[in-house]
């Protein structure tokens, strides 16, 4: 293994900054003369908005001006980034988003008005003297009740809730419905993907900025993507064209998708900075995070399985209702639907598969992608009804899994679903996490724990997920309004060092330091002299940002891509420095040699030449070694794995405590194993909060009962347990350079359903009849099935 | 009002109102940003500090009840020649930070269990962790870092 090359454990280069206090993020940006922002934000869920009466709050102290939606005036709602059709053909149902409340109030938390003051202080005590003139109105929660006859409308200039109702493949339904009318065995679920909030542990933050000598806006945030945001804000909020507009992401604490999405308070601390020519800054506390950022998951769903006498699957169908909360987040279409149907095949032979989705509105939050989006959706659905056919045909999960696997001598496989999976093999996933969890000696485990007085249970998931987001030309047929591809710029100076500047952008994943081992090792350079620049539009390419798990898959493969052309063009110029032919020249271990001949320059050498053209070949290519790529990948890319959950339950409490878990994952080719093991851990870490901790809960009437950390149980140090991974088993990626697929949503895609499995396991090896628990699976939800 | 503290060894001085938090008094008043903050209710402890020798999350007191204290800061953490400390060496060692938002609590709560503790269990770990949140890394590597640091062997996972 290289040193320091790709496959190697470098430790990561940032850390010398986050461990001695002297990272830089968003909050830690105060410019002179900035003022601060505090919004007052809806406290009811659904009402109308009669007027807003700011004449006394605009007499406090320190208050600069006050803004509510007539100032917004002529200004663009927040865009929805992809557009769904249903299956009738028809668009969805897309209402306007606007910056602050216009004439309706339609979730806890929308923005009313925003004071900007001298003072965070002056700002939060001029709030508390608006006046709102509000007449309550009956709030729709739950998405059925949404859809029924009669419902309220949230938009009243809708037809209905009713976002789109998606049919996929619409063409199959018929032979779906006609192999489940031959099936030997039907296993039915219904199940809910419980309510979810990222949380990333950096509340979001949003600085304007502007410049009137030169008529620019600048905005400092929290954003995994920050050209996404400038395009967003600047074609279609704001009107600001993009060389008139800097969007600036620096060190970013965590995402998890809910920092993907271009937000109102971006936009108005842009809006108000011109307005007022002073800086304009926003920090989000904690309590307005849970009212404000997009949520996750969501989804109550019906799942059929169908085998024949054999126990093979025949046909799988499903009917989902898919929370959208009251507007659309920039890309909340996209996820139930094509992050989600496409999916439903899961490692598996299925021929016949329909997904149907009804995308609701509802008086919440807006919901939208978090670690997984839909995939985890899929996933946990999927393995929970394979695991419950399983039960009750008598057999063990294990081997209905593997006798229903896609074979890997089956690939490129073509799914039922619109996908084609490059590469897998599933058995060896599923056999080696048998051998890391102990599949075999589970019972004498179980007889252990019998004689504490708790029951055992094992369960297991297997995973595919679509990653490497995403061919535009295909992901434009399906509606998004964005092209997927990455781009790389890599910069070589005189004296030989590197800078790579790249759309992509790090929230916690070390793409500071597993990047330059890529362009590093394709010259034979230390890792050292490779600099990444990201996270601000002025000083990096156009690119599509980081979610997905695409960094290293889409992002890397631009970085190969460019870093190619610069060895080509080197390649050039050692040529002509060792008057040899260009195609002689080999690049090895950071020199250029003569095929057959002693002869070799540094590429110290090379790389000072191309600034100093003395003796150069001027007539054939330019001075300088710079190079730009944009790479559109063909093909998502599909990892996938196996997971094993062993946990114990309290039968007098219902508390459930895991007592292992195992992850084999095949991610491909791996470029930095300690970064990809760190990935995968913390992805379980958010699973197992999932399945056992977390929730976001409305009342009746729309009010966030889970609003703060006093609330809402995020899994903390003593929740979990060591979580034990590997990823040894490796199918690379057929179609991009790096022949890898992804790691950063893994472990919150196959953890949940496991966690799950182990508990009914217990449960049932108990002689309990509990067949189903929704997450989370907390003591009194366990307790209360085990005594049903 | 004024008020002094003695923040890293070096007696400091700044403007607070009577609610400024120490967490705030801090960041702003002394642009010590390593402090982070990610809650209002007191429960994610990326705001923890040393005061007087004591673990404290620094948006649970008011910066005037430091008048006169000791604080220790993740700033303050590092060797005297700028290089890492055994504590935050064992972090980057085991990856035991991602994002890096909850990484200086974690920190500061680690060095003062080590104090207390010089060689906790796995679950004395844990169970001091609990006030501290981190999203990014299941926690893991946090533990393996601090079991490191406290010079014992690292955990494995369960078979």
């Amino acid at each position: 293994m290289p040193k320091d090359g790709i496959g190697a454990s470098v430790k990561r280069r940032e850390d010398l900054r986050f461990l001695t206090g002297t990272g830089r993020y968003t909050d830690d940006i105060n410019l002179r003369g900035q003022a601060h922002v505090h919004f007052l934000r809806a406290d009811v869920a659904h009402a109308t908005l009669n007027a807003v009466d700011t004449s006394a709050a605009a007499e406090m102290p320190g208050v600069l001006r006050i803004f509510t939606a007539k100032d917004f005036e002529g200004v663009g709602g927040l865009p929805c980034g992809w557009q769904v059709t249903d299956k009738h053909g028809q668009p969805m149902q897309e209402p306007k988003h606007p910056i602050l409340a216009e004439g309706k109030i339609r979730h806890v938390g929308e923005i009313v008005a925003a004071v900007v003051a001298e003072t965070l202080e002056q700002a939060r005590d001029a709030a508390e003297a608006i006046e709102l003139d509000t007449e309550d109105l009956p709030a729709v929660i739950d998405m059925k009740q949404a859809v029924a006859e009669g419902a309220p409308k949230v938009h009243d200039e809708l037809t209905s809730n009713l976002c789109y109702d998606w049919g996929f493949v619409e063409e199959n339904k018929a032979a779906v419905e006609e192999a489940f009318a031959n099936a030997a065995h039907v296993t039915t679920l219904e199940l809910v993907n419980n309510r979810l909030v990222a949380n990333p542990m950096e509340p979001r933050v949003a600085i304007g900025d502007y410049a009137l000598h030169d008529d620019s806006s600048t905005l400092y945030t929290t954003s995994q993507n920050p050209h996404v945001i400038r395009l967003l804000m600047g074609a279609f909020v704001l009107g600001i064209p993009e060389h008139k507009l800097r969007v600036v992401a620096p060190d970013v604490g965590g995402g998890f998708g809910t920092k993907i999405f271009h937000y109102a308070e971006e936009a108005f601390c842009t809006f108000a900075a011109k307005q007022l020519r002073r800086p304009v800054k926003w920090t989000s506390t904690r309590s307005e995070a849970f009212i404000s950022d997009a949520h996750g998951r969501d989804h109550v769903t019906k799942i059929q399985l169908a085998l024949d006498a054999d126990n093979n699957f025949t046909a799988l169908r499903t009917d989902t209702y898919a929370n959208m909360g009251a507007y659309l987040s920039t890309f909340a279409p996209s996820v139930p639907t094509w992050l989600h149907g496409t999916l439903m095949a899961g490692n598996y032979r299925t021929p016949l598969i329909y997904v149907n989705v009804k995308a609701v509105f509802t008086n919440t939050v807006p919901v939208d992608a978090y670690r997984g989006a839909g995939r985890p959706e899929a996933t946990f659905q999927l393995e929970r009804v394979v695991d419950k056919a399983a039960r009750e045909l008598g057999v063990d999960p294990a081997e209905l899994r593997r006798q229903n696997f896609i074979r890997k001598d089956q690939f490129p496989y073509a799914t039922p679903v619109a996908v084609e999976y490059d590469t897998g093999d599933y058995e060896a996933t599923l056999d080696k996490a048998m051998q890391m969890a102990g599949y075999a000696g589970f019972e004498t485990r179980r007889a252990a724990s019998a004689a504490k007085g708790k029951l055992r249970g094992i369960g297991l998931s297997h995973y595919i997920e679509a990653c490497g987001i995403a061919p535009s030309n295909l992901v434009g047929q399906l509606g998004a309004r964005a092209g997927l591809y990455e781009s790389a710029t890599v910069r070589v100076n005189a004296t030989g060092g590197l800078v790579v500047m790249t759309g992509s952008h790090s929230h916690g994943q070390g793409h500071e330091t597993s990047f330059p081992q890529v362009v590093a090792d394709m010259i034979g350079i230390s890792p050292d002299q490779v600099e990444i620049v990201h996270g601000d539009t002025a000083n990096t390419p156009m690119g599509m940002g980081t979610y997905g798990s695409r960094s290293i898959a889409v992002g890397g493969s631009a970085m190969v891509r460019a870093t190619e052309k610069i060895i080509a063009k080197a390649k050039k110029i050692a040529a002509h420095l060792m008057e040899a032919s260009e195609a002689d020249i080999e690049l090895k271990d950071g020199a250029f040699s003569v095929a057959g001949t002693d002869k070799s320059v540094a590429w110290g050498d090379v790389t000072l030449a191309a600034y100093v053209p003395h003796n150069y070949p001027l007539d054939d290519i330019e001075p300088g070694l710079e190079e730009t790529a944009f790479y559109d990948p063909a093909n998502f890319t599909y990892p996938s794995g196996c997971y094993i959950c062993e946990v114990e339950v309290d039968p007098d409490t219902g508390r459930v405590e895991v007592q292992s878990f195992a992850a084999a994952d095949d991610f491909g080719n791996v470029i930095n194993p300690m970064i990809v093991e760190g990935q995968v851990q913390g992805g379980v870490g958010q699973g197992i909060g999932q399945a056992l901790l977390e929730n976001c809960v409305y009342d009746a009437d729309g009010q966030l009962l889970s609003a703060s950390y006093m609330d809402y149980a995020m899994p903390r140090a003593s929740d979990l347990p060591m979580i034990d991974v590997d990823h040894s088993c490796q199918t690379p990626c057929t179609h991009n350079p790096l022949g890898v697929k992804g790691c950063g949503e893994a472990g919150a895609i196959g953890s949940p359903p496991a966690l799950v499995n182990a508990v009914i396991d217990a449960l049932q090896r108990d002689g309990k009849s509990v067949s189903h628990i929704d997450m989370p699976l907390s003591p009194a939800r366990v307790w209360a099935a085990m005594n049903a | 009002m004024k008020v002094t503290m003695h923040v890293n060894g070096r007696q400091v001085s700044g403007e607070a109102e009577g609610r400024t938090l120490l967490s705030a008094f801090l960041r702003e008043e002394l642009g010590l940003t390593g402090t982070h903050i990610g809650c209002d209710t007191s429960q994610c402890g990326a705001c923890t500090v040393h005061v007087d020798g004591k673990q404290v999350k620094s948006c649970t007191m008011f910066a005037a009840e430091a008048e006169g204290a000791e604080v220790t800061t993740i700033e303050g953490m590092a060797n005297a020649d700028g290089s890492l400390s055994a504590i935050q060496q064992a972090f980057q060692d085991y990856h035991g930070l991602q994002c890096g938002f909850c990484t200086p609590g974690m920190v500061m709560a680690a060095a003062a269990l080590l104090e207390e503790i010089p060689q906790p269990t796995e679950a004395q770990i844990r169970h001091h962790l609990d006030g501290n949140i981190c999203r990014c890394t299941g926690y893991h590597n946090i533990v393996k870092a601090i079991q490191a640091a406290s010079g014992q062997p690292v955990a494995v996972a369960a078979e």
